[in-house]
């Protein structure tokens, strides 16, 4: 099907697009990378009455050293931040997720920030930005204010990016070293996932100093599993700790029952990958 | 109306239209190359698959106005003087297609994946290519084909395009 007809404009700098998205009003929707607003569109699941599309945004596709930070533009393609090697060696945990999102051609388009403002409980990125304590740098008319990913996930499909504001930037702590792994489980290719495990692990000798551990699809947001960082720091990373650990990966969440899986169907999947996540970043 | 300047397959274009209007219909409708075909119409399917930038996408799920300033490739565009793209040859001989919907997408993945990894095994074939479904699940053959068009393409490759491979049988 082919989209309601709107208005397009398309901005070359953030300054110029908070305007375009004030000028238009509150009916104006910001366009990415495309890969979940265009099939939205098409499926006239929405009708905005202006598009503003930040794809001529050049500043916006950066992926660069800050400090302790890795700081990757909203604008910048999931295959751009996945073969990025500052992301490989600080925060590969990203990276991993990123090379498991939707297929090839959606990686080429689709973008990070994009997919963090779409806020798509099943999206593999949100359970990242979560566990990683990542902070979102986002623009608006009276300027820029910075969101930490604890406060960013607000609801369905609902973050803390307000009305005339657009995320900007992404900024994650470096995780230098770290033992990282994404398990994600669905049932075909280029499927959501049913429910996926987000692990960072800090491993000194055979043992776990710290941990990190994100949920996708287990709630209405991305879900830190603190009971099972809890559980593993302290432990040797072994089979039997792992899945203790795991126990406590449906502590908070809040699982939908939907046609891919029933809400006990994902807890389970839920301690299940989890073990497996911890067992594979642990290596 | 807003203005959409590309060159596609190798010939510039300037045209005015519907922002709504998606690359797939510019490509179709306004420039007549049916060569890239709508499957899904849901992002799936990958049958609308073109290169925007050298890059792979789903031309359905991209408006033609983002294709502003870029350069597109499609299946028509693949053949060079008359001589079919490897990947192209590749599909003939190893039966890679069967009623042909899915191939010219097929062949744009293809395409890209062998830009990014010259030599991929069975596996890499499979994942490069989960973007493109097949209804006819003739997958056996369409990775045969990528990896003999992955032999045909090496510097240096004798392999004649006229040598037969293994080809699955009908069963």
């Amino acid at each position: 099907m082919i989209p309601a007809k709107f208005d397009y404009v398309r901005p070359s700098s953030v300054e110029e697009a908070v305007t375009a998205l004030r000028d238009a009003g509150e009916d104006a929707k910001i366009l990415a990378g495309g890969q979940s607003l265009l099939p939205v569109l098409r499926l006239r699941l929405a009708a905005p009455s202006t598009i503003v599309d930040l794809g001529g945004i050049a500043e916006l596709r950066h992926i660069a050293e800050d400090g302790d930070r890795i700081a990757i533009g909203a604008m910048a393609a999931h295959h751009d931040v996945m073969r990025d090697d500052l992301v490989k060696q600080h925060v590969s945990l990203l990276s991993q997720a990123t090379e498991t999102v939707a297929d090839p051609q959606v990686r080429h388009r689709g973008t990070l920030g994009g997919a963090l403002a779409h806020a798509d409980p099943a999206g593999d990125l949100g359970a990242v930005a979560l566990a990683l304590d990542a902070e979102f740098v986002i623009a608006g008319g009276s300027g820029t204010r910075t969101v930490p990913a604890s406060e960013f996930f607000v609801d369905y499909f609902t973050t803390a990016i307000g009305e005339g504001e657009i995320l900007t930037q992404v900024r994650f702590p470096k995780y230098t070293g770290w033992s990282t792994h994404y398990e994600k489980f669905n049932r075909t290719a280029q499927a959501w996932s049913m429910c996926a495990v987000a692990v960072a692990l800090r491993l000194d000798g055979g043992s776990i100093a710290e941990a990190r551990v994100g949920l996708t699809n287990m709630g209405t947001t991305p879900i830190r599993a603190r009971g099972v960082e809890a559980a593993l720091v302290g432990q040797q990373a072994s089979e039997d700790a792992a899945r203790a650990a795991a126990e406590h990966a449906t502590e908070g969440t809040a699982a939908p029952s939907d046609a891919d899986a029933a809400s006990d169907y994902r807890e389970h999947l839920a301690r299940v990958l989890t073990g497996r996540a911890v067992l594979a970043a642990a290596g | 109306m807003a203005q959409v300047r590309v060159t596609v397959d190798g010939v510039n274009y300037a045209d005015d239209v519907e922002p709504r209007m998606l690359l797939v219909q510019y490509l179709r409708e306004k420039l007549g190359k049916t060569g890239t075909l709508i499957g899904c119409d849901t992002s799936n399917c990958g049958a609308c698959t073109v290169h925007l930038n050298g890059r792979s996408v789903k031309s359905c799920s991209v408006l033609a106005v983002q294709a502003d300033g870029g350069e597109v490739l499609t299946i028509e565009g693949l053949a060079r003087d008359g001589e079919l793209h490897p990947v192209q040859k590749a599909f003939n001989e190893c039966h890679g297609l069967q009623c042909g919907y899915c191939t010219p997408g097929m062949i744009m993945a293809a395409v890209d994946l062998l830009g990014d990894n010259p030599d991929p095994d069975e596996n890499e074939v499979r994942e490069g290519i989960e973007g493109n479904l097949c209804r006819c699940t003739g997958y056996q053959n369409i990775v045969r084909s990528v990896q003999r068009a992955a032999q045909m393409m090496k510097p240096g490759s004798a392999v004649p395009a006229e040598s037969a491979a293994p080809v699955a049988g009908g069963n």
